[in-house]
């Protein structure tokens, strides 16, 4: 593959094996730029991307930043509470007079399911989808790729089990398309009122048991428990949740001392996640995180007509 | 006015009646239905007549009836007017329709009654036949004036959208209406499990919307069959979308309740997978099901648990389609659609042609107790002429509605509306 010929990053169920690894290996190239004393190339200069975000995120937001920083392109912010949708213009409007001032790129995230497929319907900028709602998170899922990927060499056949609210997570659900694409088997582990319906037809397991589910995985991917969904009856307490389903250090020991961890972040210390394990050698979480920035260069790169291997100046 | 439609083949299901026909139309009664060799009996020569329709090849049936549509008239009439309502109806092939009482004011007064009435009249094509509210302001509080709003035309009761969920209520409504013989319309949903913006599976899982499951539904048919047993009232369950809804329904037929039940087209012609990618068009409630459901829906028309085909035509404009899925409006506009629709079922062998035309006239008329439907002498000049072999490709930029928010824009459907006849007045 010589060419990137995708126009926007919606979701993982639009983007090819072959796209999908394009990206990360061109991730990988462009890894070292974050690493040296001027962490900035000229590739994307005179390129303006907006981040419009209608959703609080501090990670996801902060790291599309730098990486736009990184390569020189000129970034623009709006948020739900400084953009006129505060004032009442139709997210049509807003959209309409962002695509007046001629943007080259469009980073989306929205609380509603599917307002990145909405938008691109009606832009001329490439849009990347940067979380809607419950349905997608792809950057997320492709800088998970990347992060088992170099931690065990390999994703094909490898088993990655999710534990946490599946129902309410765009990451569970970009995760089972991008893994399962990639050739991985994937496990999800939940109470039952946090896996949704039809979930196994997405390609994921449902495993009977959090034992069943942890016991022969190679890494356990914890998801973030929010407080809130308690007053929707998901669930009944954080102590309840944490008994049953909790990561501990304790319990995976007993079950599967050897399996990678995992977490999309911000984590729950206590909750889905036990500190000790969190800040264990087998946790890889900072390693998602500086993943996260190295995909998302790629993304912007390849989005802007770039090829793998012309960035090297 | 005198009309004369000839040569074309009447079909009239509550006479058996499927033959060549002329029909003589003197102001606003059938004055004759002659067979050829009858001509002689004729009231008035083809030259005294002021409109001949030559019917040659097509059918002509009792008025089609709607008795779910949604006017805008009065509140919303960006969306719907009376008068555009009754038009797109006409051109459907509706001679009657029963507007459903959430307008802004509530239909839930006598004046607003007559006003919808008297409206449509002025117009002198469609008639409107309003369903009045069960509760003032439908907010489930109390009892609206049932024996008044029957007066002044109300054709039944209904809180539509905004269902009763005290049962204790709904029990009291149920009892009361019965004392005029009044018919309850349930709109069956419980409002709290059904926290969603489509139907619960395999697509709303992947699309990352929240969903609506079947129980939803099914729930509240079941509690209101055991409140109709409990009451003896007539209730007419509205758009039955569920294949659990059609049990329910069955049971209670077989019990020998007092039970009627209406689909839309939408529920046996699409499926959730419309909703892919995120279309708004498809987004209604209750929402579109699996093919299971689809296919129960299908059987249950057959087998006649299901009595009726009406719309829930429901305008909406862009301001309310053209936005993200969870923040656009439910509902989907039918009344122009609905025959052609209809009319796939007759060309599935789902329903013979006789069948469709009393889901689509005969039946509906009976639930809400219009006059009878009826092609013979003396009856009103009630008419509907389809041309079945008349191909045609919906587009919803020419629809009479004022609206356009239909999933079938660009549909070919095979049948055509050729004239709607109200009260011997030529509609179209």
């Amino acid at each position: 593959m010589d060419h990137f010929h995708q126009k926007h990053i919606l979701d993982m169920a639009s983007l090819s094996k072959q796209e999908i690894d394009y990206i990360i290996k061109t991730a990988t190239t462009l890894k070292d730029i974050s690493e040296r004393p001027i962490k900035k190339v000229p590739t994307l200069r005179g390129k303006s991307i907006i981040h419009f975000f209608h959703e609080p995120s501090t990670r996801t937001r902060t790291s599309f930043e730098i990486a736009a920083k990184r390569m020189s392109a000129d970034t623009f912010s709006i948020s739900a509470s400084s953009s006129s949708m505060t004032k009442g213009e139709t997210l049509l409007d807003t959209v309409n007079t962002l695509q007046a001032m001629n943007p080259d790129i469009i980073v989306m995230r929205h609380s509603s399911s599917g307002v990145p497929h909405f938008v691109s319907k009606h832009l001329n900028a490439s849009v990347i989808n940067a979380g809607d709602g419950m349905h997608a998170h792809p950057t997320q899922c492709l800088l998970d790729l990347m992060t088992v990927s170099e931690a065990l060499g390999r994703i094909k056949g490898l088993k990655l089990t999710i534990v946490g609210d599946i129902f309410h997570s765009r990451v569970a659900r970009s995760n089972i398309i991008g893994f399962t694409k990639m050739g991985a088997k994937v496990t999800v582990a939940a109470p039952c009122t946090m896996i949704p319906q039809g979930i196994d037809k997405m390609g994921a397991h449902v495993a009977r048991t959090f034992e069943d589910a942890v016991t022969n995985a190679d890494i356990v991917m914890a998801l973030r428990i929010q407080k809130e969904r308690q007053s929707n009856f998901f669930f009944p307490s954080e102590r309840e949740y944490a008994n049953f389903f909790g990561l501990t250090y304790e319990r995976l020991k007993s079950m599967n001392k050897n399996a990678f961890i995992m977490h999309p972040g911000p984590i729950n210390r206590g909750v889905e996640l036990s500190s000790d394990l969190a800040d264990s050698p087998q946790s890889l979480i900072m390693k998602q995180v500086s993943n996260g920035l190295a995909i998302r260069m790629a993304l912007l790169y390849l989005l802007m007509g770039g090829t793998r291997n012309a960035h090297s100046n | 006015m005198r009309i004369l439609i000839e040569n074309g083949t009447v079909i009239d299901p509550q006479q058996s009646l499927d033959d060549v026909r002329n029909i003589y139309i003197d102001s606003n009664t059938i004055a004759a239905v002659l067979a050829p060799s009858e001509l002689s009996n004729a009231p008035f020569t083809r030259d005294e007549a002021e409109h001949v329709h030559d019917a040659q090849g097509q059918i002509i049936c009792p008025g089609l009836v709607d008795i779910h549509v949604h006017f805008r008239d009065p509140g919303q009439e960006y969306k719907e007017t009376i008068e555009t309502g009754c038009l797109a109806a006409a051109y459907g092939g509706f001679t009657d329709v029963c507007c459903m009482p959430n307008t802004n004011p509530i239909n839930d007064q006598p004046e607003i009654t007559k006003y919808m009435i008297e409206k449509a009249r002025s117009f002198g094509g469609t008639r409107v036949h309003p369903v009045a509210a069960i509760s003032p302001d439908s907010k489930g509080k109390g009892l609206t004036e049932m024996g008044l709003l029957l007066d002044a035309g109300a054709c039944g009761f209904s809180d539509d959208g905004q269902p009763l969920s005290d049962s204790q209520l709904m029990r009291r409504a149920m009892e009361y209406a019965r004392s005029f013989d009044a018919l309850i319309i349930s709109h069956c949903e419980d409002l709290k499990l059904a926290a969603g913006v489509m139907n619960e599976g395999i697509i709303s899982t992947r699309l990352g919307l929240a969903g609506i499951p079947n129980a939803a539904e099914s729930v509240m048919v079941m509690r209101d069959i055991a409140l109709c047993e409990l009451t003896g009232v007539r209730l007419h369950i509205a758009h039955v979308s569920t294949a659990q809804s059609v049990e329910a329904i069955k049971f209670a037929k077989d019990k020998g309740l007092p039970v009627t039940a209406e689909t839309a087209p939408h529920y046996f012609t699409l499926t959730d997978s419309a909703v892919l990618e995120y279309d708004t068009h498809a987004k209604m409630n209750p929402p579109l099901r699996t093919e299971t459901d689809r296919e129960a829906i299908r059987n249950a028309l057959a087998e006649g648990v299901i009595d009726a085909i009406a719309t829930d035509h429901a305008p909406h404009s862009e301001l309310e389609k053209n936005v993200p899925f969870d923040q656009a409006a439910n509902g989907i506009i039918g009344l122009e659609t609905s025959l052609a629709l209809g009319l796939k079922l007759v060309h599935d062998k789902v329903l013979t042609l006789s069948q469709l035309i009393e889901k689509m006239s005969i039946n509906p008329a009976k639930i809400v107790k219009m006059p009878e439907k009826r092609i013979a002498k003396t009856y009103p000049a009630d008419l509907t002429i389809i041309d079945l072999s008349m191909k045609q490709t919906f587009s919803a930029k020419m629809f009479k509605s004022k609206s356009r928010n239909t999933p079938f824009d660009d549909w070919t459907c095979m049948g055509k509306v050729i004239q709607t006849i109200v009260d011997g007045r030529l509609c179209l």
